[in-house]
C-alpha cells in the first residue's frame, strides 16, 4: 500500500458522487477510479472494459466488470439504471461519441465525462509554431499510435451540450494536479463535467 | 497491490492434452506435483431408497440413488466455505489429486489444490458424478433393483435439473446450508445456471464457464450424430448390451465427433498440422496425425465410458433450457448470488455470444456479474487448458465473495491516497 496525493480528477469525481450510489464506469480501464469510489463512497460499481488484461486487473481489485465494447451500446440497460455513468478518459476514444453519450445519458441519471482538452495552450503552440500534432501530458500519444479518436476542446464540449440540450451541472478543470478557474479552454489540460439530460437548476 | 503474473506471456507450462489421456478433453498432467491435494478416494452417498424415491422432472420416480463424490480441503466451523465443482459431459467426481496407483490426477487438478484457483487451503471443495453417469453415481449401467439387471434403457429420462437436484441432496447430506460457490464449464456451466435459478438461496456465487443457457440447433446436431453413431452400432442392441459386446465403435465415433467440436481450427493445425505419419488406419486414411488422435481418443473413451450414459447425458444437455421457455431474465429475477461468466474467443461450440445472452439477463435483473471473454486458441477445450487466466479471474472472484461473506478472505489492495 502506498500513499500518494489523490489525483485531482478523482477528487472532483469523488466530491460529486453521492455515497452508496450506483455507478457504471464505461471504459473503466484497470478499475482504479471505480475501486476508489467503492472504498470512499461505498458505491455499487459496475465497469465495462474492452481490454482483457485491464479486466483481470479490475477483478483483482474486487470489481464487477463486463468485457464489452462500449461502442456497441448499452441497449441491455433500461433508462436510468444507474445514478451515475462515468466516461472518464474514454469519451474521446469511442467511435460513436454521439451515440455513446446519448446512451450514457439515458442509462444514467447523471453522467460524468472527463477528457483531455485539445485547446490547451501547449497543444496550440505545438500546432501553431511547430505545425505538428501536439504531444502533451494529457495527450501523450504520437499521432500514429493513439487510442484517441476525437480531439475536442472544453469549448467544443460546452457548445455540444448546449446544442443537444444537455445540462452541465458542474464542471472542473485542471492542469498537472492544479485546479484551473480562469480561461479553462486555454489553461486546463483536462476537463471534467457532470451532465444530465434533464432540466435542473444548478446550485 | 496484487501482482498480475498472468500478464506475462503465456507459458508452456500448460501441457498439451495427452494422446494417452483417459480423462475429459485435454486432461492435464500436474507438472508441479507439489501443490496437489494428494492421494484421495471417492466417497459414496446413498439416498432415495423406496418408498422415498426421487421424483424426476418427468414425474418418474427413481431410487435408490448412489452419488459418487470427492471432497478436498476442510469445511470450516461455520460450514460456509464449500464450493461445488460441476463436471462436463464425460467428467466424474475425481476432479483433483490422485487415486492410489494412478499416474494422472483428476480432471481439473490444475484448478483445484493448495494455492490454486479453488484453493483447498481456504475452501472445501466437493465434486460429484452426475446422475445418469457411469463413474459411481446411479445411471443406466447401474443395477435396477426391480430386475436385478443393469437398467439399460429402463433407466428413466433425466435432465440437468435432476442432476442438480441430486447434488442438492448431497449438499444437504453434508449439512451445508449455503454453498460459497458452484463452478463448472460446458455441461458444468449449465448445472451452475440450474443451481442459480432452481436454488438461488442456496449459493453465494456461481462461476459459469463456456456454456449456454440453451443448446442451439448446431449443438444439438453434433450430439445427435454421436447418438446415431452409438445406436447404429449392432452391439448397442437397443441399449441392452451389458454382459455382451459393447457398442464400442459407435461410442468411439461419437467421441471423435465430440473432440472435433472441442478444438479450434488453430489448435488442430498447431497440434497435427506439421507432419504425416507413415502408418494408415484404413485404406482411405491419409495417415494424418489428426486421424490417429481422434481414433485413439475414441478408443480410449470406450474403455471408461458407458454408451448409454452418453445417450442419456447428451439428451439432458440438449434438452436443457435455463429459462424454462420464458425469457432468461425472468428466471434470473431475485438472484442475489454474484456471478462470474467466462467464455473463450476460439470456442465455436459454445460461442461467446451464448455467454453474452447469460450476461444480458444478469444485466437486466441487476445481478452482480463479471464477464470476460478470454483470448484463447484452444477452442472449447480452453476451459480445461487456459489455466492461468482462469485461475486469476476465479481466484479474485472467490476472494471477493469470501471477503463479503466473512470466509477466510482478505480485503483488496486499493491504492492508498492521502485525501
Amino acid at each position: 500500500m502506498q500513499s500518494e496525493p489523490l489525483p485531482l480528477e478523482y477528487k472532483a469525481i469523488l466530491e460529486w458522487v453521492k455515497r452508496g450510489a450506483s455507478v457504471l464506469d464505461l471504459g473503466c480501464g484497470n478499475g482504479e477510479l471505480l475501486a476508489f469510489l467503492v472504498r470512499e463512497k461505498s458505491v455499487q460499481a459496475q465497469g465495462i472494459e474492452i481490454d482483457e488484461q485491464a479486466i483481470c486487473q479490475c477483478v483483482a481489485r474486487g470489481l464487477s466488470v463486463f468485457h464489452e465494447d462500449i461502442d456497441h451500446g448499452l441497449s441491455d440497460y433500461s433508462d436510468q439504471s444507474f445514478d451515475y455513468v462515468i466516461l472518464n478518459q474514454s469519451f474521446q476514444q469511442v467511435k460513436n461519441a454521439d451515440i455513446v453519450l446519448a446512451e450514457a445519458l439515458r442509462v444514467g441519471r447523471e453522467v460524468i465525462v472527463g477528457f483531455p482538452n485539445f485547446a490547451h495552450y501547449l497543444a496550440r503552440f505545438q500546432i501553431f509554431f511547430k505545425g505538428k500534432t501536439p504531444v502533451t501530458p494529457s495527450l501523450p500519444y504520437a499521432w500514429h499510435d493513439t487510442p484517441n479518436l476525437h480531439f475536442l476542446s472544453i469549448s467544443d464540449f460546452i457548445e455540444y451540450c448546449h446544442k443537444r440540450n444537455i445540462v452541465i451541472k458542474k464542471s472542473f478543470f485542471l492542469k498537472e494536479n492544479r485546479t484551473i478557474k480562469l480561461y479553462p479552454n486555454l489553461l486546463s489540460e483536462i476537463g471534467i463535467f457532470l451532465i444530465s439530460s434533464e432540466e435542473r437548476t444548478e446550485f | 497491490m496484487p501482482v498480475l503474473n498472468l500478464l506475462a506471456k503465456k507459458t508452456n507450462r500448460i501441457t498439451q492434452p495427452s494422446n494417452k489421456g483417459v480423462g475429459t478433453p485435454g486432461q492435464l498432467i500436474d507438472s508441479e506435483g507439489s501443490n496437489s491435494v494428494g492421494i484421495g478416494k471417492t466417497n459414496y452417498f446413498h439416498f432415495a431408497s423406496p418408498p422415498n424415491e426421487l421424483t424426476l422432472e418427468t414425474g418418474e420416480r427413481l431410487g435408490p440413488i448412489t452419488v459418487a463424490y470427492e471432497i478436498y480441503g476442510r469445511l470450516n466451523d461455520q460450514r460456509s466455505n464449500a464450493i461445488l465443482i460441476l463436471h462436463a459431459l464425460s467428467g466424474d467426481a475425481h476432479a483433483a489429486g490422485f487415486h492410489k496407483g494412478d499416474e494422472k490426477p483428476g480432471w481439473w487438478d490444475d484448478m483445484i489444490g493448495p494455492g490454486k484457483a479453488f484453493d483447498t487451503n481456504k475452501f472445501f471443495i466437493i465434486c460429484s458424478n452426475v446422475l445418469g453417469g457411469c463413474k459411481g453415481t446411479t445411471g443406466p449401467s447401474s443395477i435396477n433393483p426391480s430386475t436385478g439387471e443393469k437398467y439399460g434403457l429402463d433407466f428413466p429420462i433425466i435432465s440437468i435439473s435432476d442432476m442438480v437436484n441430486v447434488q442438492k441432496h448431497l449438499v444437504d447430506h453434508l449439512k451445508i446450508d449455503q454453498l460459497l460457490s458452484v463452478a463448472g464449464g460446458s455441461m458444468g456451466g449449465m448445472q451452475a445456471l440450474e443451481w442459480l435459478t432452481a436454488y438461488p438461496e442456496r449459493l453465494k456465487s456461481a462461476i459459469v464457464i463456456a456454456t449456454a443457457a440453451k443448446h442451439s440447433p448446431q449443438q444439438i446436431a453434433f450430439h445427435e450424430v454421436g447418438r446415431r453413431a452409438i445406436m447404429a452400432d449392432p452391439h448397442w442392441k437397443d441399449g441392452y448390451y451389458y454382459g455382451g459386446q459393447l457398442p464400442a465403435k459407435g461410442l468411439a465415433v461419437a467421441r471423435m465427433i465430440g473432440h472435433i467440436t472441442y478444438m479450434s481450427e488453430i489448435s488442430m493445425a498447431e497440434k497435427f498440422g506439421k507432419h504425416l505419419r507413415n502408418e494408415k488406419l484404413h485404406q482411405f486414411s491419409v495417415g494424418s496425425e489428426v486421424e490417429h488422435y481422434l481414433y485413439n481418443r475414441g478408443n480410449h473413451f470406450v474403455k471408461r465410458f458407458d454408451a448409454n450414459s452418453y445417450l442419456y447425458i447428451t439428451r439432458a444437455i440438449d434438452f436443457f433450457d435455463a429459462s424454462r421457455g420464458r425469457e432468461l431474465y425472468e428466471v434470473f429475477k431475485g438472484i442475489k448470488a454474484k456471478v462470474l461468466v467466462l467464455a473463450f474467443k476460439s470456442d465455436w461450440l459454445y460461442p461467446a455470444s451464448q455467454s453474452k445472452e447469460i450476461v444480458k439477463a444478469c444485466k437486466l435483473t441487476g445481478v452482480d456479474t463479471t464477464y470476460c471473454e478470454i483470448d484463447s486458441t484452444y477452442g472449447h477445450d480452453a476451459f480445461l487448458l487456459e489455466v492461468e487466466e482462469e485461475t486469476h479471474l476465479v481466484k479474485y472472484f472467490l476472494q471477493k465473495v469470501s471477503f463479503e461473506n466473512g470466509v477466510a478472505g482478505e480485503e483488496y489492495g486499493v491504492m492508498e491516497y492521502a485525501i
